[in-house]
Parts: structure tokens; sequence; C-alpha cells
């Protein structure tokens, strides 16, 4: 019962300035962190979605997300495992340019990982990796040795097999307010 | 007014017609810079709106909370930037916790400092948002209307709350054109999810089923305005009903089938039997920690059916098996059609057993007691005795609320109001003429400690410059009873900071031009509480009460409810 399992909470929410403080509040809270976040907008005009992941039992992720889906400005909310989800990070590695001239090897660890290039300046050349985060991970272990001068990652963005029905939710709305 | 529509009006103008728009007759509060348009159109409008000047700001959250909870109404509130609005964040929280209807409105500084750290500028969104139903800040007067439409709205439907409104002092003084319209829905909102019959059906068959049903209701009932649709539910059915602190007087006390309060200080069988009862019907109540004790240990042997409106409720604390989502005002009428009378009278009759040992344990030396101390039961049932238990009776947190719920008596509903989810002291005072405003009619008893009354005293002066009949009771045992109570059994008797030396509450209630009186002598209690009950203006009465007594029964915190002590 106690188990803990890594899942995706994605929010649907309308873009209010307050939200992010109200749902982060909710966590806090609890004093859960966040393993990773990520707000954008969603496939509907005007509607946010973000993404949290957290390590929890199942029992608790169920009681954040009926707390977080009570707040006003939230649609709807939903917690998923890794395998009912289609989930990638981003992240970018900036090297000095002459060890990509100087360590050949780079040009193969680019390659071989499937990275690409963004920009290259007689200073320092930028990469961007999307993928796992073991991915993303074992590429900066990789260049690391080399001298990363800045590395980020972002936060994981994902997509569910299942269908969200948010269309549905906010089609029914309207379709009440009219009757 | 027609006419004036066309007319472009202020920003603060606009927010006292959409308190008219909304009904709103009375707010409480006070003022400062940051709000001073507001209040300088409240003078203009103040044939149709009263606005009662608080001697804090926490006291204009209290009262308009006890407003609220005997009105059926939403509460409002009002004050200034920084200090005023900080000022309000208890009283919010409070509303939060116990679901009372209320609007706050704050003044803040003008748009361009926002974020300047200006003079009594504080983030009051940000301080506000984990205590809020929800808040937002309004910048620009065209925004007026909708907002405290949706305010309105949101703090009134489904599981009410507080909301909180900051109105820059630009937005104030902006002129734009006025129209209102009610808010009828958000569409990200559902106030009352919709009823699923499938689960009254199936909640009623395991009733039916049930040998030894037990109900526990709480303020859902109340909030609800389900009260008749909860007594045909309880008297149809015949099934035991017991009540959680904020369920209190939704069922009068005498109802043969009200069997008490469930909970930390509660009844004797209502807590045990919470351990033996096969299904148990929570309505519109959320199994507190003060009401369940260990979860661990709580009713695991009772299959359990829960109605309630707020779905992050369901199997919270305590996992239900059966939940009915939606207005208990709807659910209970389908599932009182498909219920069967049962007599269940083996099963009353352990709550009746179970009931003479609490008697003879504990309820006689409450409330008739021998040693010549006075005790807070025997204040209590002289209170009873004078109003005829049709008082609205509005407590403080503290050893006296505790007794004050366990013996008050009730016959109409809306008549309990006390801070029970946060517990704050100072509560009562206020809350009293919020109580006494929302319910003119009725009489209004605070029963308060020595402790709390001292946290909010200054409201005497809204009591006197009003002329609010409220009668107030201070229990004063010196102490701060319900700490020490604790320290006495769980610290060693280590009275750490729990000792009073207090004033002379008589002498202050008399300054503020309030009759007052003390008590400490058993033959003068009745004659006190007569003339004080007597009396058609405000009336202060100092009881003073045993030092030293505890309020049993208790389950210890992390005890399991069977394991309730009666000493």
């Amino acid at each position: 019962m106690s188990e803990l399992t890594k899942y995706t909470i994605s929010i649907y929410t309308e873009n209010n300035v307050g939200l992010l403080n109200r749902i982060s509040a909710i966590f806090l809270k609890r004093h859960i962190d966040f393993l990773s976040f990520s707000t954008s907008q969603s496939e509907i005009p005007d509607v946010f979605r973000f993404i949290i992941v957290v390590s929890m039992t199942e029992s608790g992720v169920r009681k954040i997300v009926q707390q977080i889906e009570k707040q006003i400005d939230v649609i709807k909310a939903f917690y998923h495992t890794d395998e009912e989800t289609i989930f990638q990070e981003s992240a970018l590695y900036k090297v000095k340019s002459s060890s990509l001239f100087e360590e050949r090897q780079i040009q193969n660890m680019i390659k071989d990982s499937h990275a690409n290039i963004v920009t290259v300046s007689p200073e320092y050349f930028v990469i961007e990796k999307t993928g796992f985060r073991d991915e993303t991970e074992e590429l900066r272990v990789a260049l690391a040795p080399y001298g990363l001068l800045q590395f980020v990652r972002s936060g994981r963005i994902s997509i569910t097999k299942e269908k969200m029905g948010i269309s549905e939710i906010l089609n029914s709305f309207k379709q009440q307010n009219k009757d | 007014m027609e006419n004036q529509k066309m007319n472009p009006i202020s920003g603060a103008e606009a927010v006292i017609r959409c308190l008219l728009e909304e009904g709103v007759e009375l707010i409480y509060g006070y003022p400062g810079g940051a709000i001073m348009p507001i209040y300088d159109e409240l003078y203009k409008y103040s044939d149709n709106l009263t606005h009662i000047l608080t001697r804090h700001e926490q006291g204009a959250t209290h009262s308009a909370q006890g407003y609220a909870r005997t009105s059926g109404k939403v509460g409002v509130a009002m004050a200034t930037s920084g200090p005023g609005a900080t000022n309000l964040v208890t009283g919010i929280a409070d509303a939060q916790i116990d679901s009372t209807p209320m609007v706050c409105i704050t003044g803040q500084v003008a748009s361009h400092l926002l974020g300047s750290d200006a003079f009594q500028e504080t983030d009051i969104i940000g301080i506000s948002t984990p205590v809020t139903k929800w808040n937002y800040q309004i910048t620009k007067a065209s925004e007026i209307p909708e907002i405290m439409a949706k305010a309105f709205y949101i703090a009134r439907s489904g599981r009410p709350g507080p909301v909180l409104i900051d109105i820059t002092k630009d937005a104030q003084f902006e002129l734009f054109d006025f129209s209102y319209e009610k808010c009828k829905g958000v569409r990200s909102y559902v106030p009352e999810p919709s009823l699923d019959t499938k689960q009254v059906t199936a909640a009623a068959e395991l009733i039916n089923k049930a040998k030894r049903p037990m109900i526990i209701w709480g303020q859902g009932v109340i909030l609800g305005k389900a009260e008749e649709e909860f007594k045909a539910f309880v008297e149809t059915s015949g099934i035991p009903a017991v009540w959680t602190i904020l369920g209190l007087s939704a069922l009068p006390t005498k109802h043969p089938l009200n069997f008490g309060m469930v909970g930390m200080h509660g009844n004797y069988g209502p807590n045990v039997l919470t351990n033996a009862c096969d299904v148990l019907i929570a309505i519109g109540m959320r199994f507190d920690d003060r009401v369940t004790g260990n979860l661990e240990t709580y009713a695991k042997q009772a299959t359990v059916v829960h109605l309630e409106i707020d779905p992050a409720e369901i199997s919270k604390n305590v996992k239900a098996h059966f939940p009915v989502l939606g207005s208990c005002k709807e659910s209970l009428p389908q599932l009182t059609r498909l219920v069967k009378h049962q007599e269940y009278a083996d099963w009353k009759q352990l709550f009746a057993d179970h009931m003479a040992i609490e008697i003879k344990e504990v309820i006689n030396g409450d409330t008739q007691p021998t040693k010549e101390g006075l005790t807070m039961g025997e204040v209590i049932v002289g209170i009873n005795k004078f109003t005829k238990g049709d008082a609205v009776i509005v407590t403080d947190v503290g050893q006296h609320q505790m007794i004050a719920c366990r013996y008050a008596e009730f016959v109409r509903s809306k008549s309990n109001v006390t801070s029970g989810g946060l517990g704050t002291m100072g509560f009562a005072l206020p809350a009293a003429i919020g109580a006494k405003m929302g319910a003119p009619d009725r009489e209004v008893v605070a029963i308060i400690g020595d402790g709390g009354y001292q946290m909010t005293i200054q409201e005497l002066g809204t009591i006197f410059q009003n002329k609010t009949a409220v009668k107030i009771v201070v229990l004063n045992n010196d102490y701060l009873g319900m700490v020490r109570q604790w320290q006495q059994l769980f610290f060693d008797k280590r009275y750490a900071s729990t000792e009073m030396t207090n004033p002379d509450f008589v002498t202050i209630a008399k300054g503020y031009h309030i009759d007052a009186q003390r008590v400490s002598k058993r033959e003068d209690l009745d004659q006190a509480i007569e003339t004080m009950i007597a009396s058609d203006k405000p009336y202060f009465l100092e009881v003073c009460v045993e030092k030293e007594a505890n309020v049993f029964p208790m389950i210890p915190t992390g005890a399991s409810v069977s394991d309730i002590r009666l000493k």
C-alpha cells in the first residue's frame, strides 16, 4: 500500500495568474516534491496543460488529484503511470567548440545518440537531445569530461494513450448553460 | 438607477452596486488607505447597505461567518491592503475549513505600484491562496461586475467557502459603463456532481439488510438546507443518528433518534458503537481526525455509505464503499423512498446502555454537581432552562466549547455557531455579533472561555456601538483550560503558560456600557441567567467556574474511538 510509484499528473486549466501558486500549494501542504514540472498550451484554445511528475503511493496521488480537480479554475486532472503515457524530456548541452575539433569522439557521441547540433559558433556549440531521462543523462555523463559549459533539461512532457475527453467536458458545460 | 446605467460610474461604486445586486444588506469591515474609494461610496449608499465597523479586521471575518451561519446567506467582510488584508486571514482559513460562504474584499495599492513594496502593499492573493475556495486580483474597473458575480456564485454554490477579491486603488477610481449579470456557472467548476441513482439503489439495498446501522451527519445537512429531508430519512428508516460538532442542531436534541455526538469529547455510545455498527451512513461530513481518532482502528467492520457533495472527500480519510455524490437535499429523498423502516430495538438498547454509563460516570457530575465549585455543565443547563433550548449558541474553542456542544439543547437548525475545523480562539465574540444580525429575532448566547474572550475582547466596542443584543457568558477558570487538561493528563501536570491572571471582566464590560454581572456561587446562577436572558440589550455574565475541571469522555490523540475514556 505504501509503495512509491512514479506518476504523471496532467491538469487541464483555465489560464489564471494565480493558478500555479494554487496548484503548487496543494503539494507544499503535503510536503511532496515535484520530480518534474512543465506547462504549456493544450490541444484546446485557451486551455492550458500542466504536467507534473511525482513519486507517491497510488492512494496519495489519487487524493492529491482530487484536491487539484476541486480548484475552481481546473477543468480536469488525471494521473497515469509511465506505461499509460508517451513521454519525453528535452536537454540542451553547451560545449566549447575547440573540443569538438580536438576530441573526435564527441562527433561520434552526437551521432550515436541521435542528438542534433542546434548552433555552432567559434567559442561554443549547442547540442539538443530529446528522449527518456536515462538517454539525456547518458549523453550528459559522456560529455562531462570534455567540459560542459552549460546543461539544462526540461520537465517531462507527456501524452496519454487513453482519450482525455476535455472538449466533451467543455461542450457539456456550454450545453448546460444553453438549457 | 435605470438611467444611470449608461453613465460611467467608478469601480468603487460598481463594487457597491454589485453587492446590492447580490442581495447583500450587511457588511463587516474596517477602512484604510487602499480601500477609501469604496468606503466613500458606502457613505453614499448607506441607506441601502449597512456597514458594521468592527474593532479589528479579524472581527469582521468572524462576524461575517456568524452572519452566514445563522442566515444561510453569504457573509461579506472588507478591509484595506497590507495589515488590513493579513488580519482577515485567520477568519478566511476558518471559513475555508468549516465551509462557510464568505466574500472578502480587500483594497490593494495602485496597479503601477504592484511589486514595488509600496506602503501597505502585501501579496494577499499569494497569502490567501491556500485558504480560499477562489481568489482574484482586479486591476481594471471593467472586470468588477463579472468577478464579483463569480465571487458570490463560487462562495455560495456547491460546498461553500470563502472567496477573496483584491481590488487595486486605481481600479476603484476608474470610470466605466456598469452592467450586471448574475453568474450562472463557471465552465471549469462543477458545484454539485450529478446524482447516480444506481449508487442510491445500491446504498438502500445495503441499508435495508443492515442489523446495526448508524448515521453520522455533519454540517452538509445544514449547508444543503436539507434538514427536512434528513429528518424524513432518519424517521423513515428508524436508524440511530449521531452528529459531528458542526452538524449539531440540524436535528432537535430531543428527537428520539438523535443519539448524541461523535468525536474526541463526544458521547460514549456513539464513539464506542462506531466500532460495532455494520453499516455506517455518513451524511455531509468529512471524517475529521477529531471524529475518527486512530484511522487504523476506525469502523473497520463497517460498510461505509458516504453522501457527499465534494468528490475530494470521498475516501480521503475513510474508505467509502458506497459513495453517493451530490447534494444531500437531492440524494436523501431518493434514499428515503427506498429504505424500509426497522426498529433496531436491540441495537438502540446498546446506545441506551452506554448512555446510562455516561450519565452515571460523567453527565451527573457535570450537570448536577454536588461539589462546591461551579461546573461549566451546570451553566449550560441553566441557559437551556431559560432559553427553552431555542437560542443560537455561539462558542469559542476549548473546554467550554466541548461542554456547550455536549449539553446545550436545540430545537431549531442553524443554531450552533462554533469554530470546528480550525479551532480559532477569539471566534465567538465577533461571530456572535454576526449571528445576531443574521437572525435578529433569535436569542444569541455566546459562551466563551476567559482565554479566547481576551483574543477579540475589543469587539465589545462593536456590540456597544451597534447595540447588538448578544448575551455573553464567559466561563472563567483562570486557565487555558483545554491545554491545561492535556498538560495534566499527558505532560505530568506541568502547567506551562496556561494560568491566566485575568482583569476585572465586569468592569471592562461596564466600560463599554454593557450591563454586566459576575457569579461565583451556585445559588446565584439561575437568577443571573434569568436576568441576562430577560434583558433586551447586550449583557455580559462572568461565571467563575471550577479551576481544574476536565472534559470527559475523551479519546486521547491516536487512540481508537472505542477506547474513549470516561475519566
